[in-house]
């Protein structure tokens, strides 16, 4: 799952000339993704695993990270 | 309510975290009117000095244009100060009608309706068009007033990268199921001065079925062949379903905007956009001055001819000096320097020097994209450039930056 999400995030969000990003790499505060084109990766996230995220748990420091990410996805995989 | 001191206390912190981040905004008092030259006291409180203006969205040099200023003055005597009412009750007098047939004519579109502002058309034309079986697909680098709009919009949204038309092509296609697909963009952006590639967007918003939305507030008057805006300048006047402007940069630069486009798009506007319902509309004065403003261009193209001979002349010298620009061709110039404290020790140095010109850095431009930006006036004389280009070179000497490459900069100064 952890290799998925950083797929998707760097084809979705990097730019060619940006740097490398790992697992840790801070997403939001770090300024790869602005807290506005997060609705895409939620998007992503819901139909790639198959489930719902409430929008009070979508937070930006939820998504701050591939880690925070793929943590919030297995809180709502049944 | 009392405002109690726990109350108080969480405010005051707010505003400390905003200075600890090094992101709070002082004013700085200008002492005359707008021009190339302005006299400034900064700090407040200090002795005023005089300065070049390289930052104001001046493009066309008319903030201070005599015959803009007697048409408002005119406009002053003739049609009063206010008019104490929205449009649809009792604020709408001929010359608002006049103004926005004439920008309808100005930028080859259908219809217009004015707004207080741009950042007003855009807060208010996504919610009076779209509703919630509709997308919006917004470039990632539009404008803070495009966001707030599509945030109050009911439509669902996504976004693509930078003027990247295969990414905006991919989102195009995962979103064709949507009634109405809504493609949105900046005209110019402010902080880089590229242009949207507006030719290929018209061609993929006709292949896929979707409407263009472009803010053209950064070339409005002085981009293409005769100043009617990025339309122009890729030949596709008339295919911009919605073009939003502001009367506050080149168009005379006191306040308004507008929604201009389909015809019934903008009658929507008129029925259903809130701050256009809920809130007066330009004062006469301001009408008056930014219909002077549209004759003035529209009898000849002098301003946006030499508007760009100028850009020209001050991105090769920067150039043949050795800094680091974005590469673009309108008069929004980034001297590119990649570290925020680097940003704001050259803009201060400038100053010193008597140029006028602001760092910017994150969160206003992406991380590690520090930059002064600089802006080219019609009202600018090559002695004001030269004057401005000595003190770039002179600061840059200082800080050894002339001649080195983007990664050079920041090895020598970090990010």
């Amino acid at each position: 799952m952890k290799d998925i999400i950083l797929q998707y995030v760097i084809e979705e969000y990097l730019e060619d000339d940006d740097e490398e990003i790992t697992y840790d790499t801070p997403l939001i505060s770090g300024g790869f993704v602005d807290s506005f084109s997060m609705v895409s990766l939620k998007v992503f996230l819901e139909t790639r695993f198959k489930i719902s995220l409430p929008d009070d748990k979508a937070t930006p420091e939820a998504f701050d990270s591939v880690n925070n990410i793929v943590n919030l996805v297995n809180e709502f995989i049944e | 309510m009392s405002y109690s001191d726990k109350i108080k206390k969480t405010y005051l912190e707010q505003l400390e975290q905003i200075r600890n981040a090094g992101i709070f905004k002082e004013e700085r008092f200008i002492h005359s009117t707008q021009a190339a030259d302005i006299k400034v006291e900064f700090p407040t409180g200090s002795s005023l000095k005089t300065v070049i203006n390289m930052c104001a969205n001046n493009y066309l040099g008319l903030s201070s244009h005599p015959e803009v200023v007697k048409a408002a003055h005119d406009g002053l005597e003739s049609r009063g100060y206010g008019m104490s009412s929205v449009r649809f009750i009792c604020g709408t007098q001929d010359i608002h009608r006049e103004l926005e047939n004439k920008v309808t004519e100005f930028l080859g579109t259908e219809d217009t309706i004015l707004f207080p502002s741009c950042m007003d058309a855009n807060a208010g034309v996504f919610e009076a068009v779209l509703s919630n079986e509709d997308i919006m697909i917004s470039d990632r680098l539009v404008h803070a007033s495009i966001i707030d709009g599509i945030r109050l919009c009911s439509a669902q949204h996504d976004t693509f990268k930078h003027s990247n038309m295969q990414h905006l092509e991919s989102k195009l296609q995962l979103h064709s199921d949507k009634r109405i697909k809504l493609v949105i963009t900046d005209g110019v952006y402010s902080m880089d001065g590229d242009t949207a590639k507006l030719d290929e967007m018209v061609e993929l918003c006709e292949k896929y079925d979707a409407l263009l939305f472009v803010d053209d507030s950064h070339a409005s008057g002085f981009i293409g062949k005769t100043g009617r805006g990025t339309h122009e300048k890729y030949g596709v006047m008339g295919k911009i379903d919605i073009i939003t402007t502001t009367f506050g940069k080149a168009l005379g630069g006191a306040s308004g905007g507008c929604v201009s486009g389909r015809k019934e798009l903008v009658e929507l506007c008129r029925q259903k956009a809130r701050p256009y319902l809920f809130s007066n509309t330009i004062a006469p004065v301001v009408v008056s001055g930014v219909l002077k403003v549209l004759d003035i261009l529209s009898e000849s193209t002098e301003r946006r001819d030499k508007l760009e001979k100028n850009t020209t002349y001050w991105r090769k010298g920067l150039t043949d000096a050795g800094f680091v620009l974005k590469e673009g061709d309108s008069p929004i110039v980034p001297v590119m320097l990649f570290n925020a404290k680097l940003s704001q020790d050259i803009s201060k140095d400038l100053y010193n020097e008597g140029i006028y010109a602001i760092g910017f850095f994150f969160p206003v431009v992406p991380n590690g994209q520090a930059r002064i930006r600089t802006q080219i006036s019609a009202g600018h004389e090559i002695h004001h450039l030269d004057k401005a280009l000595d003190a770039f070179i002179k600061v840059g000497k200082k800080y050894g930056i002339l001649g080195l490459t983007k990664q050079e900069i920041i090895q020598k100064y970090g990010l």
